[in-house]
């Protein structure tokens, strides 16, 4: 049992100045968050308009925030492992501080980053890209936010209160067994996943069902933006997807709390078991994070080349068919089990198969640009960079599916700047996109151009700065998950330049956080409600949309309705006769889905520390609330026409 | 009650110019019961993942005793029939509700809450007499197999008798509306899902392991 961070017996993690640091930041910025709100009387502002909403372009604002916040703690770790591998023998973090680091960086980036980011996206854009009012299930929509946050807050509770966990993200058995494992770090990370899960899988089947049954008249499937594409098969991904992970999850609690035998080394456990269902659901997990910004780049580069997208049914085609090959890979995570070449040739196959759908969509926005008054705005900017990384990322991705050499590449730095490539590449470049690009939307402001762009260049050009040298590292030998290495590897100047690129990504999301700070103040107001001379639906709105979205559900006759519409405008064509405003059916608010989540977070904490009273009282609570709810009958209730006129009116619009 | 006569589960879709419209001005029942279903498509991949478990580990008895030591036939039979019964009486409740027949349709629900609690009272005694026998959860990989998969679905029972006791005091309260009427079937939807995958454990996991 190491001497420190992992000791059971303290509560607070002590022993190290970094942690220290961060309890009293955690207090200051508490103690400020409060006296804010109070000198400000927001209390009830923050209650009613935020912690009770079931507005989906709220819930898609507050994950905003949240993934961003996660960026932010997720990149201060990258940048901790960076400066401890700057140089060889270095003695900045111990062995057990640098694996927490690793595992909390990796879980952090992957479920409460990237997870938040696409559901802030899809909550902002598809009710409005459909021509819906709401997503189909707004309260439902409510709980997975609050499962979320908690399960996140869970999370990051464990970096002072009894220490994180330290198995990797992946959370291997037998070493994240409690017999080799006993903090309650592990603990943490079963349960924080566990309570998100939940949430995801609501957000799934939420959007699932919105895209299927909510859309407006005339929009048929194939007249949907691609976006709203991507999300369907994201949303089929997440529904089949995270049940396994939930699995896997739940039966490694129930080894390290009630002493199963699933996965353990005794007893007839299996841990290989658990590295298949992990990956069961984690290899779909990539493409549940990837397809939506694979939607969000070609709703960007079709809109800035003011083109319709080129190929739009083989997008749909390589979507649907990437959704599902996607389930015939997760062997490829470890080659090196041992399953026998039958086994291992099926999935570098299907491996290598599922590159080609990928490059049929490069292609495709490669030929929606051709040709095309391509205006390079931001969200442009960072669709361009995405097409070169993540080509690169796709190509060594079809490296490391060839089995046999796999065996060379596996667990090293190539497999780190492998999937660092398409996940940053792909994911978090798709994202930023996406949030200049709807931004104006979400908030009646564009982004300030002159931040955004020196963000943009000091990522991009700091991301190859920073994973380039690790393709090379990990020919050399450098395998992931080290803390530290001696003088004479060779390794020392490309650890060296990969950590200035680390740092120089760093300063481009300082860039990007100061940018959204300054526009806040300084930002140009869209006063059009179609800042970009967008395609779609949502453009059509006035900027912030109201809260109910369309005052009539526009009728769609087309693909990229919003364009036909002003075509049609412009050619003279009259819009066919208005119907009357009726009243609007919209959810009433409710502080429910808030309280469920929390008493989910008191549950999930009593069992970290086998307090199980707590437990009880948390899934009391739980009860109770559901209860609630079906027995509440006072759930809706109608916007009267009057209201919808003045709002409308405020807008300039009738 | 003319409302519930066909027009709940079958709701012809509103056309305006030929085309569907979606976006009626009340939240559409139909939406919930779909969306249901879907919970229950991602459910099933969830028990699929506990068989897949169960599948692996069965064999795996360490120091433990093997199925064939602690399975009781008689035991998980009236567990079989009780189950199985209960989702008949649940088909009837629906069937009731449909025509209309309130009465019925209480007395159907309470039926089947008799036999989905005579199914847990059994289940109970099953894990209660192996566990005092010493044949525990930590026993083997089997038996942490075992009662996961066995419990999960008896934790879905009891969640769903919890879930039912709940709309059939609402039923009591109101009447058949449009909404206690939605409740009703998405509750029947869940109970006749558990009996589903009561059938796949009766097959895999204590007719193989009586066999085996």
């Amino acid at each position: 049992m190491p001497d420190d961070t992992l000791n059971v017996s303290h509560f607070l993690v002590t022993g190290d100045p970094l942690i220290y640091g961060a309890d009293v930041s955690i207090v200051v910025v508490s103690i400020a968050i409060v006296a804010v709100l109070t000198y400000y009387r927001k209390w009830g502002w923050l209650w009613r308009e935020w912690l009770t909403t079931v507005d989906h372009k709220k819930i898609g604002i507050m994950y905003m925030i949240a993934a961003l916040l996660m960026l932010f703690r997720g990149g201060v770790d990258a940048l901790l492992m960076r400066t401890q591998l700057a140089f060889p023998n270095m003695r900045f973090l111990k062995a057990e501080h640098y694996n927490q680091i690793f595992t909390t960086h990796g879980t952090i980036m992957i479920l409460f980053m990237a997870m938040p980011f696409i559901f802030a996206m899809m909550n902002i854009a598809i009710p409005l890209m459909i021509g819906a009012r709401d997503v189909a299930f707004p309260y439902l929509n409510a709980i997975s936010f609050w499962m979320f946050f908690f399960g996140a807050m869970l999370f990051n509770l464990s970096f002072v209160i009894g220490g994180s966990p330290d198995a990797g993200w992946t959370s291997y058995p037998p070493l994240a067994e409690s017999e080799f494992n006993l903090g309650p770090g592990e603990n943490y990370y079963l349960l924080a996943l566990q309570i998100s899960g939940i949430g995801s899988i609501a957000t799934g089947i939420n959007f699932f069902v919105t895209i299927l049954k909510m859309r407006a008249p005339g929009m048929t499937l194939m007249r949907m933006p691609l976006f709203c594409w991507a999300v369907l098969a994201t949303s089929v991904l997440i529904i089949f997807a995270f049940p396994v992970l939930t699995v896997a999850l739940a039966l490694l609690l129930i080894d390290r709390i009630a002493g199963a035998h699933f996965f353990t080394m005794l007893g007839g456990g299996n841990p290989m078991m658990y590295i298949n269902m992990f990956w069961i659901w984690g290899h779909p997990e990539v493409y549940i994070v990837v397809l939506p910004a694979f939607g969000i780049f070609s709703e960007v580069v079709a809109t800035f080349s003011g083109k319709r997208i080129f190929g739009y049914a083989s997008m749909v085609a390589s979507l649907m068919a990437i959704a599902v090959i996607s389930y015939f890979t997760w062997l490829h995570h470890f080659f090196t089990m041992g399953a026998g070449p039958g086994v291992n040739s099926f999935f570098a196959l299907s491996t290598m198969i599922i590159a080609i759908p990928t490059g049929v969509k490069i292609f495709n926005w490669l030929a929606t640009m051709y040709n095309g008054r391509v205006r390079v705005t931001v969200p442009m900017k960072w669709a361009l960079g995405f097409i070169p990384n993540f080509a690169v990322g796709g190509a060594t991705g079809v490296m490391l599916s060839v089995a046999p050499a796999d065996y060379q590449y596996h667990n090293s730095y190539f497999l780190i700047a492998h999937f660092h490539q398409t996940l940053i590449g792909g994911v978090v470049f798709g994202m930023l996109a996406g949030m200049y690009y709807w931004w104006p939307k979400m908030f009646g402001f564009l982004l300030e151009e002159r931040y955004a762009n020196w963000g943009f260049w000091w990522f991009n050009i700091g991301f190859y700065v920073c994973f380039i040298p690790q393709y090379l590292l990990g020919f050399m030998g450098m395998t992931r998950r080290i803390y530290t290495y001696p003088t004479g590897m060779g390794w020392s100047t490309l650890n060296l330049i990969s950590t200035i690129g680390a740092f120089m990504m760093g300063l481009g999301f300082l860039f990007i956080a100061a940018g959204i700070v300054y526009s806040i103040f300084y930002g140009e107001r869209d006063t059009t409600g179609d800042p970009w001379n967008g395609r779609t639906l949502e453009w059509s709105l006035p900027s912030p949309a109201p809260h109910y979205n369309f005052a009539r559900i526009p009728v769609v006759t087309s693909r990229d309705a919003w364009w036909t519409m002003k075509e049609e405008r412009k050619q003279g064509v009259l819009p066919p006769g208005r119907d009357e405003l009726r009243p609007i059916h919209m959810p009433k608010n409710s502080g429910r889905p808030f309280i469920l989540s929390l008493s989910f977070f008191v549950a999930g904490f009593g069992l970290v520390f086998h307090w199980y009273i707590l437990t009880v009282i948390g899934f009391a609570a739980v009860a109770a609330c559901l209860l609630l709810r079906s027995f509440d009958y006072d759930t809706d209730s109608y916007i009267p026409v009057d209201e919808i006129k003045k709002t409308e009116a405020s807008y300039g619009r009738s | 009650m003319s409302v519930m006569q066909g027009s709940l589960f079958n709701h012809p879709p509103s056309r305006v110019g030929g085309e569907r419209v979606e976006h009626a001005d009340h939240p559409d029942p139909n939406l919930w019961i779909f969306g249901f279903w879907i919970f229950l498509a991602s459910d099933l991949v969830l028990f699929a993942s506990l068989f897949a478990t169960y599948a692996v580990l069965h064999t795996h008895i360490a120091n433990g005793p093997s199925a064939r030591q602690i399975f009781d036939v008689t035991g998980f039979t009236a567990e079989t029939l009780f189950l199985l019964t209960s989702s008949f009486t649940c088909g009837l409740a629906t069937w009731s509700m449909r025509r209309g027949q309130q009465g019925w349709l209480k007395a159907w629900l309470v039926v089947t809450l008799i036999f989905g609690l005579l199914f847990i009272g059994f289940e109970v005694d099953e894990f209660a007499t192996n566990s005092m026998k010493g044949y525990g959860m930590s026993t083997s990989a089997f038996l942490s197999a075992f009662y996961t998969l066995v419990g999960t679905h008896g934790c879905h029972v009891s969640l769903g008798i919890c879930w039912m006791v709940a709309i059939l005091i609402q039923v009591f309260r109101l009447g058949i509306t449009e909404v206690t009427a939605r409740k009703v079937f998405v509750v029947s939807l869940y109970w006749h899902f558990l009996d589903v995958v009561w059938v796949f454990i009766f097959t895999v996991v204590y007719l193989t392991g009586v066999m085996g």
